[in-house]
């Protein structure tokens, strides 16, 4: 579904909605591309003359802040907007936000909202040409995460075939757990498993092609890539969980429970982690975690999204045939 | 206005007397004044219809419409809505309480029926409130609302949290013999969600409502109806496990009655792909499986009436990411093409139809309609079940133009509707 919307007739990528009904092949366009971006390096010219607006309604440092430098290094224009909820309850609907903008000569939004499916509610009113990029609506979908962990993986471990991906904790309000979901599948990946307590795991997962473990060392068990979820600890205890010193107890990755897995296991977190509760502090910087990997691929990777969308062919393969050389092959 | 009509060889659909033939009606000064196989003297009617090839049943009752006033005009008017109704083929229909002020007192019910007489649309019944303000707290003055002229209570989709005041609002209704119209669905449990809770509210992460948000509720519904022996219908069913609650109440014999919203009939969770707003009901659109139970339940009857559920919205209640969009299908106009296309699926027979969508809905509010026998108010709708047309928001009438159907191709409508 929806890959009408953020595809156009010929393939190409118009917007970046969700990761559900990316091919392949375009999947692995994007991290061919984002080798391409990897390792810092000078501004490139790509997005030059462009303008990108970071329209977030909901609050975000990291994921924010991976967007504008990514924008930047490719020479666009950019804009940070953080819009309080409030405001768009004063009268001013959405499509009003998005028009006012819009009218600013905007090439990109990249958009994060709290309600599921608002990036597609932008996709289908923006004027043609603008392009959206989904930075996480609601519990739906994160694409750009996804494709940075699979980013991740391919560096270790490029054979997704082979692979058995643990993916542990609120599944039930995981944007970045659903897109995972779908990059695996699409990707080959051998096993994908989502591990928690019943009441953080959404009803009919295993529609989605996943195995459901409630019991975290039976779902670690053959892993070869653990990515943890961040816990919302405010709505979570009482609700779903009696405590986070519970779930440490039955969820949480620790150091005992690592030494017991693969000793080439990955372990995978979006941030920010919350130490002791889904995760050891120990383990977080430890040497089976690419946990800081994830932010460095993160900006080459949305790079990358940003360049097929909105880069000219021609500069796009300029570029390619610029950065060719410093390429960095798979390890 | 011509006083007197015969429609000649017009299929009659006659539910109350479970008939099906074709023949002659006559109406004259607002009731039906003849009826037979053989041809009338022409001359005695104003007009006369060449009623070959079209059906002729008694008009529809629709349960549940939303006509937006009093309180929201922006998305309907009493003109708008009841003259929408009419022109589908909809004589009367049922306004539930949660109005803005609420339906809860008699002045609300005097002024809403003053408003609907100047309409001049469909005739309006009212449920009045069950509860203060339907805030689930303090019993409503029913047995003011019933003198008023209020046809039911219900507490609409508000919820009665504390099941004492629940029973005691039954028996306080059926003490007066008033039926309390209930849509089940339990707040606690429902949760502020806006999808049926499966496999594609999961995959688009929409905040989903479980089957036994609605299943639960039904249970306490029923058990209070075990203990007091109250009236009460279950509007807008929309599982298999509600179907299952209702043929075992029915079969104990329990007073229960139950309608189904004509969408349920049609859609399914699926139909929310891709964040159709269009598709955003409440309660929610569940599975094939639900709906194929829902089906079945009509088709026998255990379900005695299909409804509108109508609820029409301004464009914009619509245009925002799926949850924040109103829930809601503008359905008056649907109501029949819809029912139609149940016969054209061998779901139902035209007779059958008739009844599920007069003498059905007649029975839960306690009106003498659905028939066609002599002396009957002239309450009529002739059906053309050949013509195809395409429903387009251009020519809604109705100012809500929030349906998923648009665009879709029916085949047959009303084409001439008598009201008294």
């Amino acid at each position: 579904m929806n890959s009408s919307l953020q595809l156009s007739a010929d393939g190409r990528l118009r917007h970046l909605l969700t990761v559900e009904g990316l091919s392949r092949g375009l999947i692995t366009q994007i991290l061919d591309e984002a080798t391409l971006y990897t390792g810092g390096g000078r501004k490139l010219p790509l997005l030059h003359g462009k303008t990108v607006v970071n329209l977030f309604f909901e609050p975000s440092t990291r994921t924010r802040t991976t967007f504008e430098l990514a924008a930047k290094r490719l020479s666009a224009d950019v804009l940070n907007i953080q819009v309080a909820a409030s405001s768009t309850t004063k009268g001013e609907t959405l499509l009003d936000t998005l028009k006012t903008l819009e009218a600013m000569q905007v090439d990109m939004f990249v958009i994060r909202h709290e309600a599921s499916g608002a990036a597609h509610f932008f996709a289908q009113h923006a004027a043609p040409g603008v392009a959206i990029l989904n930075a996480g609506d609601g519990r739906h979908a994160h694409p750009t995460q996804a494709l940075l962990d699979m980013y991740t993986i391919r560096q270790h471990k490029p054979d997704f075939t082979a692979l058995t991906v643990a993916i542990v904790g609120d599944v039930m309000h995981s944007r970045v757990a659903r897109s995972d979901i779908h990059a695996l599948r699409i990707l080959g990946a051998k096993e994908i498993r989502v591990v928690a307590p019943r009441t953080l795991i959404p009803s009919h997962i295993e529609a989605m092609g996943v195995t459901v473990f409630n019991e975290l060392d039976a779902g670690l068990q053959g892993a070869d890539v653990i990515i943890l979820l961040r816990l919302q600890k405010e709505r979570m205890v009482g609700a779903f969980l009696p405590s986070t010193g519970e779930f440490h107890r039955d969820f949480g990755l620790t150091r005992a429970r690592l030494a017991k897995l693969s000793p080439d296991v990955l372990v995978m977190h979006p941030g920010p982690i919350n130490r002791g509760v889904e995760i050891e502090g120990e383990v977080a910087y430890g040497e089976r975690s690419v946990i800081l990997e994830q932010v460095e691929h993160g900006i080459a990777v949305r790079m990358a999204v940003m360049g097929l969308i909105l880069g000219s062919e021609e500069l796009q393969h300029e570029n390619r045939r610029q950065r060719a050389p410093m390429n960095h092959a798979p390890r | 206005m011509t006083t007197s009509v015969l429609i000649k060889n017009v299929r009659l659909l006659d539910p109350a007397a479970s008939s099906d033939e074709t023949g002659y009606l006559g109406i004259r000064a607002g009731r039906i004044d003849y009826r037979g196989s053989e041809a009338a003297p022409d001359s005695a009617y104003g007009e006369i219809i060449d009623g070959d090839g079209l059906w002729l049943m008694p008009g529809i009752v629709d349960l549940c419409a939303r006509l937006r006033e009093p309180g929201a005009t922006h998305k309907g008017t009493m003109r708008s809505e009841t003259n929408a109704a009419l022109a589908a083929g909809i004589t009367a229909l049922c306004l539930p309480p949660d109005t803005n002020p609420v339906i809860d007192n008699a002045a609300i019910v005097n002024r809403v029926n003053r408003i609907a007489k100047a309409a001049a649309g469909a005739y309006v019944h009212m449920l009045g409130a069950l509860t203060k303000g339907l805030a689930g707290e303090a019993l409503a003055e029913i047995s003011a609302l019933k003198a008023a002229g209020c046809a039911g209570v219900s507490n609409a989709l508000a919820p009665v949290a504390n099941p004492l005041i629940a029973r005691r609002a039954l028996e306080y209704a059926a003490s007066l013999g008033m039926t309390v119209h209930v849509v089940s669905l339990d707040a606690a449990l429902a949760n502020g969600g806006c999808a049926h809770e499966g496999a594609v509210a999961t995959r688009l992460g929409l905040p989903s409502i479980p089957i036994a948000a609605e299943a639960m509720a039904m249970r306490q519904w029923i058990s209070l109806v075990e203990d007091t022996g109250a009236r009460v219908h279950f509007g807008r069913l929309t599982s298999a496990r509600s179907v299952e609650l209702l043929t075992s109440a029915l079969n104990r014999g329990l007073p229960v009655t139950a309608d189904v919203a004509a969408h349920q009939l049609f859609l399914t969770d699926a139909d929310l792909e891709g964040f159709n707003a269009m598709a955003h009901v409440i309660p929610p659109l569940r599975t094939s499986t639900d709906r194929d139970a829902l089906r079945a339940a009509v088709r026998q009857g255990m379900i005695e009436s299909i409804c509108s559920d109508h609820q029409p919205h301004e464009a914009d209640a619509k245009i925002n990411p799926f949850a924040l969009t109103e829930p809601g299908i503008s359905g008056l106009e649907t109501l029949l093409p819809l029912s139609l296309r149940l016969i054209e699926e061998g779901l139902l027979t035209p007779l059958q139809m008739a009844a599920r969508l007069s003498l059905g809905p007649a029975r839960a509010l306690g009106l003498d309609h659905g028939s066609l026998a002599l002396g009957q108010n002239a309450d009529l709708v002739l059906i053309d079940p050949q013509t195809n047309w395409v429903l387009s928001s251009k020519e809604m009438l109705s100012v809500g133009h929030n349906t998923p159907f648009i665009g879709d191709t029916f085949h047959g409508r009303a084409v001439r509707v008598w009201r008294t």
